[in-house]
């Protein structure tokens, strides 16, 4: 089998692989909701906060067309240049720009191309943003800026447009880092992300932009940050996830059931600050624990989790913690099946840590 | 080795006799002008026969021509000065200030944010491809026009192709330099092979001239066994050693400070030779492009930045990239001669990229050149242009700019290229392509050993031990995995 039919049997198995998980369980009131895709759900989340809040501006490079993903289509025709536009192509310009833009009480959505792209924008990140509040007193602060990136693997976008740089951006006090599972996620999560007044870093799941589609409520909603979700009870092990990883990890659960293995699935959703309290409850119950993320697993934010829960659960355990992740090597193009954390990788982990 | 022809009867005692009674008050763009390019063009005998005869045994040799570049650029740095500061009354007043005297005035004045008019093109072909009366410019012989000509021709044929491939699923990605085949070919054609290549993405070309094989060019795209890059990174991220062409990165602008190091490098080795960093106009706005031009400036680093002004970033244009008159202003801001010219005029580029190349490894400066132009393509496979930018508008760059017929019209002028010739040309490129292409996607994939290769010099122990848990999954789930890349 040739590789671009591996790559298209992968697009296949992200198509089954990576459907939406259901928001069943979050307290999305019903009303009109209509089954969108996740750029789509995006849109509507800009859309809303351009439209709730006159000081709410949204940029970024090529946003004005509509974004090189089309998560700001229609947005620039709506609510003008001023408010829409297109930035020179600088990350830190964008990144410090919306910093001061949000100084001034402003809600500065901006939008990083590729999250693989965010890394000139490091230090007005690191740096700047996260400790504007801080190094003031609390007599400044930029808590109204949000930066957007998408984030993760595609099946075709080796180095640089496949990464997933969260675990940098959870070493840095004073933002959040926030990422959704799916469309109906990304709307509600998006907006609290953009009303919270902390600077937050949102990582979009590119892979599901198109194919990830739920039923989305029109409606204005906002989903709590800092809380965590168990989208699948269980009780023999606690499976800790974000993103677009949570499907894969849906799916192992699947087929672990059919073992007689029944997993608990957590969508951690803020990486920080997180919620410990509902993974280690989740833990205390299983006594078991896997963490799985698509970024290097060396010093991965799977690693942070790891540590807390053996500090907190340390007797309870009765499994080392497991972590299925990314390889540590650069984000390779051909070898990409073989560095993703499949659904195989994570069951075989899954029936090792049972079994221990 | 330099071979100025100049097309007119001025002389050098005229040139500089005007351009001295011009005295300071010249715009920017005249005094850029002055320093430099011009000068060495405008050192010229006069020729008088406008379209054919060219000088083809040099009669001042590289010395005197330097020398004098050498003049000129002293006095142009001179008049910069002076420019800059000012002459009035009070200049017996003056500031010792670091970095040179300062003189005072007692007017209050801003520099406007723009000169007058912008700066012009330098172009030796007209629309036609005919020679422009007056013009000067660096010949080139009949060689080496037929194989920039034929270099331009397959390079179009390898992006039809290859774009037709990735439309057929083949390959992944792609992207073409459809409108820049000029700038590609003949900023290549200007330079040595011992020149190093600090690309962008769009500058295939300069591989091409250089004899990357069409099979190399594929073995990229298809990501197997045979390309360098050991199928890594994403279609057209091409490098190759032995051609000094440094692997493409696509982080924009990164490239720009690290040719100032590298060209460093060279002239700490005393090499004559020196760095040539593509850029795009979007590419200019990153914080690399300053750094890249302030490190070389202020290490007096041989290095060429040469960017490639088509117009677009993807889907923004230059009117939202910066209000600058383009790029060719900003080399002044950092020290840097510069100099703007028609990048879809072969032989302007051609005459502008061997005098820069004089320029910075004689010298050891950086020079800036901004070649103006016309992404005439999608930015790449994953973008739909017509989606912000008029139909009319690149209907008019791919056919009435066209810098390929441009270039023909004038090679075919010179007697040197008949349509038979171009059938022939044609037929043999896009024969070889389906070739290589064929041969390409044969080809066996990297083994898996090479994902954990060249992660470090030598593989630490958590790869090791990543690499043998990762086969015992594959031998537990081989059918996970695709089978075409050896275990
Ligand atoms: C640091 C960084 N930010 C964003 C991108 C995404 N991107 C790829 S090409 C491009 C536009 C580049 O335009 P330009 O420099 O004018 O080159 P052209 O494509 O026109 O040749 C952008 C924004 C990137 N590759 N790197
Ligand atoms: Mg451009």
């Amino acid at each position: 089998m040739a590789l671009r039919n591996i790559l298209g049997k992968r697009f296949g198995v992200g198509l089954a692989g990576r459907r939406p998980l259901s928001t069943a369980t979050c307290d999305v009131e019903s009303g009109n909701a209509k089954a969108i895709n996740l750029y789509s759900a995006i849109n509507q989340a800009l859309l809303i906060a351009l439209e709730t809040d006159p000081r709410a501006f949204v940029f970024g490079e090529d946003v004005s067309f509509g974004g090189v993903f089309r998560c700001t289509t229609g947005l620039a025709d709506r609510f003008g240049k001023a408010r829409v536009f297109n930035t020179p192509l600088c990350e830190q310009g964008i990144v410090g720009f919306g910093i001061g833009l949000a100084a001034m009480g402003n809600r500065a959505i901006a939008e990083i191309q590729f999250a693989d792209y965010i890394y000139p924008a490091f230090d007005q990140i690191v740096n700047e943003a996260s400790k504007f509040r801080y190094r003031s007193g609390n007599q400044f602060n930029c808590g109204g800026l949000t930066i957007r990136a998408p984030y993760g693997a595609v099946g075709h976008g080796g180095h640089y447009h496949s990464q997933s740089p969260e675990a940098f951006f959870c070493h840095v006090p004073g933002i959040k880092v926030v990422i959704p599972r799916s469309p109906r996620q990304a709307k509600g999560l998006l907006l609290s992300c953009i009303r919270d007044p902390n600077p937050v870093v949102f990582f979009e799941p590119k892979w599901l932009y198109r194919l990830a589609v739920e039923e989305v409520p029109e409606h204005d909603y906002m989903l709590p940050l800092s809380e965590a979700e168990v989208i699948r009870q269980g009780s023999d092990i606690t499976l800790v996830g974000w993103g677009a990883q949570l499907s894969i990890m849906e799916q192992a659960c699947i087929e672990a059931e059919r073992d007689g293995i029944f997993c608990e699935l957590i969508d951690l959703k803020t990486l920080i600050p997180w919620d410990k309290e509902t993974v280690e409850a989740s833990v205390r119950k299983t006594g078991r624990v896997l963490i799985s993320h698509e970024a290097p697993v060396t010093g991965g934010f799977g690693a942070e989790i790891s540590a807390s829960i053996v500090e907190r659960c340390f007797l309870r355990l009765e499994a080392p913690v497991a972590r299925v992740c990314g390889l540590d090597t650069p984000f390779p193009l051909v070898f990409e099946p073989f560095y993703m954390p499949t659904k195989n990788k994570i069951l075989d982990a899954i029936k090792a840590t049972v079994n221990y | 080795m330099a071979n100025w022809c100049r097309i007119s009867s001025r002389t050098i005692a005229n040139h500089m006799r005007k351009r001295m009674n011009q005295g300071f008050i010249g715009s920017a763009a005249d005094i850029s002008q002055t320093s430099g390019l011009s000068s060495a063009l405008n050192n010229g005998r006069p020729v008088s026969d406008r379209n054919r005869r060219y000088q083809t045994s040099s009669p001042w040799n590289r010395a005197t021509l330097l020398c004098f570049q050498r003049f000129k650029s002293t006095e142009a740095e001179k008049q910069q000065d002076s420019f800059l500061s000012s002459d009035s009354d009070d200049d017996h007043q003056s500031l010792d200030f670091p970095g040179g005297k300062v003189s005072y005035t007692s007017e209050m004045s801003f520099i406007s944010e723009s000169s007058q008019s912008r700066v012009p093109c330098y172009r030796v072909l007209d629309d036609d491809g005919e020679l422009i009366t007056d013009t000067s410019f660096q010949q080139v012989s009949k060689e080496v026009a037929v194989k920039m000509y034929s270099n331009m021709v397959s390079l179009q044929i390898m992006d039809t192709i290859f774009y037709e491939a990735q439309r057929q699923g083949r390959i992944s990605f792609y992207l073409t330099s459809a409108g820049e085949e000029a700038i590609n070919i003949a900023s290549a054609a200007a330079l040595t092979e011992q020149d190093i290549i600090l690309p962008q993405y769009r500058e295939p070309g300069v591989l091409l001239w250089r004899g990357f094989t069409l099979q190399e060019f594929a073995d990229q795209c298809f990501g197997n066994k045979a390309d360098y890059g050991k199928g890594r990174q994403m279609p057209i991220h091409y490098g190759s050693k032995k051609h000094n062409f440094f692997t493409i990165s696509s982080p924009i602008a990164t490239q720009l400070p690290q040719a100032a190091g590298i060209a460093y490098s060279l002239k700490m080795d005393n090499k004559k030779a020196c760095v040539v960093s593509y850029i795009g106009d979007g590419g200019t706005s990153e914080g690399d492009f300053h750094a890249g031009l302030n490190f070389a400036a202020v290490m007096e680093a041989p290095v060429i930045f040469f960017c490639r002004n088509n117009g677009w970033a993807i889907s923004t244009n230059v009117s939202e990239q910066f209000r600058s008159d383009g790029i060719v202003v900003k080399g002044r801001a950092y020290g840097i001669r510069s100099i703007r010219v028609d990048g879809n005029d072969a032989l302007a580029v051609y005459t502008a990229v061997s005098a820069a190349r004089e320029m910075a490894v004689n010298e050891n400066r950086p020079i800036l050149i901004e070649a103006l132009t016309y992404r005439v393509g999608h930015h790449s496979t994953s973008d739909d242009s017509t989606k912000y930018r008029k139909l009319d508008e690149i209907v008019y760059w791919k056919n009435t700019r066209n810098p390929v017929n441009r270039f023909r019209n004038w090679v075919q002028s010179n007697g040197w290229w008949s349509e038979q010739q171009e059938t022939q040309l044609r037929n043999s490129v896009r024969k070889q392509l389906l070739e290589a292409i064929q041969v390409a996607e044969k080809t066996e994939k990297p083994p898996l050993s090479e994902m954990f290769s060249d992660v470090y010099d030598y593989p630490p122990s958590n790869l090791e031990e990543q690499e043998k848990h990762l086969r015992e999954t594959i031998s537990r789930h081989p059918s996970d995995y695709p089978t075409d890349i050896p275990v």
